[in-house]
């Protein structure tokens, strides 16, 4: 039994993704707590930047956002605007990171936060895009967070919301998606980057106890393995006791 | 909705520009939305919420309304569990991220009683702000080789200037916005603290225009601080003094949202679905008698919670 849940895991290994001295834009909940998870240790330069209007927040644990277009996530803010002038700063390339769940994944890094069957007679409606397709369009490099399950990682995507390597090549960049790019994934089995060439994504480093069987078993394509395959080491005392005080009650990354 | 900004600037320039009282109860300002309009709804999810007018319109049995908003809190369950809406503009529907999937939302857009058209946030916001120019489309390169252009009416283009491919969103010219600010004078002079969100677009893109306040000012102390002003008199076509007027949801500055109203509702919802948000409706639009009398359903010590933990955010 590792002292850990898997989303303190997929926390803790998402944070250690990200450089020091970037911009992130973070939505609520996981993303913002492994956003400032890094912040408090391997970089503490990192700007948090919240899609609702604020510019580096200082986020108080107890009073941590629900959503990123609430006052709490203003908190202390170097600027706070406007949704649309975030999006400007998106569009001029001053975001490094951005963060995206999904409900449907691709093996390009394509997203769907739409629908499940038809978009006109949708079989399961989901609350759409919000601004995960301006993020996954516009940031520099956007890093898919997520739990691993074949049910999820699937061939065919219902519906395509935010755009990863869309059918692979050079397709991203003929659909005129001229900037930024899905870099990452981070799962709780693994981390993937994809190929530059084939926009497919790749299997890189296995967190501990994680076979590369694992992750292809409880992946619904057939994704790129690197060739030397790295194992991550598992998170440390002092992450978890970070990751814990940040969200004490456990609301957003529940603990063990 | 004006599709024409020929027809939208026009409608415009007809309307009476002087500097004239506006402040009226309520139930006069709602006799603005009418039956089949766009309607705009001001702030963000949980943010900034005209909630008072909401109840308002939902009192009145307008029908056929498309509503439109930057992102969706529960609002939008009370609007189609009404029946009022028809159809919904947007990037996304729920109640926040916590809270999951809206049961009801997915009630109503999978068994079609309510159309979803679905923009990028980025696209929603430059719909409006394209409104606010008075141009019929602006440029972004958000949504491109995506399947939301398929469907939300979106085009694409080769920029006339340098060859590349843009993606083009249509101005919306909604029919009446509904907007809740901090504070306002009676002619409609509005100030804003906090996250502006694009409410101020929404009000030069809008036909007419319904501000709540939590506080009516003088004109002098709107004048004090003009530099706060996000929307000038003449865009404004009814003031209301509405203190709270946003709660259950936030009102940054004064009232954080009532968290455990939340639960509780979305508890409910998990429960009894469609039926949960009837008795919601009853419980808190259509029983109160008055303003005041939804506000004692809250209680005034819960209430004042609200304030202090929006007070202890600048203050810890």
């Amino acid at each position: 039994m590792p002292g850990y849940t898997t989303a303190e895991l997929v926390t803790v290994m998402a944070s250690r993704e990200l450089e020091d001295r970037k911009t992130a834009f973070v939505g609520a909940g996981l993303p913002l707590i492994s956003a400032a998870l890094a912040q408090k240790t391997h970089a503490p330069d990192l700007t948090i930047i919240f899609e609702g209007g604020a510019v580096a927040p200082l986020i108080h644990p107890t009073l941590a956002p629900y959503s990123t277009n609430e006052a709490r996530a203003t908190r202390f803010a170097l600027m706070v605007s406007s949704p649309s002038d975030l999006f400007n700063l998106l569009h001029r390339g001053y975001i490094d990171y951005g963060f995206l769940g999904g409900a449907q994944i691709d093996k390009y890094g394509n997203i769907n936060t739409s629908v499940i069957g038809d978009f006109e007679h949708p079989k399961v409606r989901l609350p759409g895009s919000g601004g995960a397709n301006d993020i996954s369009s516009l940031c520099t490099k956007t890093m898919i967070v997520t739990h691993h399950e074949k049910r999820r990682f699937i061939e065919k995507i219902d519906f395509l919301t935010s755009p990863g390597y869309l059918a692979g090549g050079d397709s991203r960049r003929a659909a005129g998606l001229i900037f930024g790019k899905v870099d990452r994934l981070v799962s709780h089995l693994c981390v993937m980057d994809f190929d530059e060439e084939s926009g497919v994504m790749r299997v890189k480093k296995l967190h501990p106890g994680v076979t590369i069987e694992d992750v292809l078993e409880n992946t619904g394509f057939a994704p790129l393995v690197a060739e030397k395959l790295e194992t991550t080491s598992p998170p440390t005392e002092r992450e978890l006791k970070i990751l814990r005080e940040l969200d004490p009650e456990g609301m957003y990354v529940p603990h063990a | 909705m004006v599709l024409d900004f020929v027809e939208a600037r026009k409608q415009i320039e007809a309307k009476d520009h002087s500097m004239r009282d506006k402040l009226m109860p309520p139930e006069e300002a709602a006799k603005l939305v009418r039956d089949g309009d766009h309607m705009a709804i001001g702030g963000i999810m949980y943010s900034r919420t005209p909630m008072a007018m909401i109840r308002e319109v939902i009192r009145r049995g307008v029908k056929g309304l498309t509503a439109s908003r930057l992102l969706f809190s529960f609002e939008s369950d009370m609007l189609f569990v009404a029946g009022s809406v028809d159809k919904a503009v947007t990037s996304w529907i729920s109640m926040a991220v916590t809270w999951g999937v809206s049961k009801i939302m997915r009630n109503y857009v999978e068994g079609g009683k309510v159309k979803l058209e679905e923009w990028s946030h980025a696209g929603i916001n430059l719909r409006y702000k394209a409104g606010a120019m008075g141009v019929p489309f602006l440029p972004t390169l958000s949504m491109l080789g995506s399947d939301l252009m398929k469907y939300n009416g979106a085009k694409e283009m080769d920029c006339p200037f340098t060859g590349r491919k843009l993606c083009l969103v249509p101005a919306l010219y909604p029919d009446v916005a509904v907007i809740h600010v901090q504070r306002a004078d009676r002619y409609g002079n509005v100030q804003v603290d906090g996250m502006p969100f694009a409410d101020a677009d929404l009000a030069r893109a809008s036909g007419r225009v319904i501000v709540t306040a939590e506080e009516i000012v003088s004109t002098d102390r709107i004048r004090r601080e003009g530099d706060k002003t996000v929307i000038p008199f003449f865009c404004v076509d009814a003031v209301v003094e509405a203190p709270f007027g946003s709660y259950p949801h936030e009102c940054p500055g004064l009232y954080q949202a009532d968290y455990e109203h939340f639960h509780r509702y979305a508890d409910t919802v998990a429960k009894k679905g469609v039926d949960g948000v009837k008795e919601y409706l009853q419980e808190y639009v259509y029983g109160p008698a008055s303003y005041y009398d939804y506000l004692q359903k809250f209680h005034i010590a819960n209430l004042m919670k609200n304030v202090g933990l929006s007070r202890r955010l600048v203050s810890d």
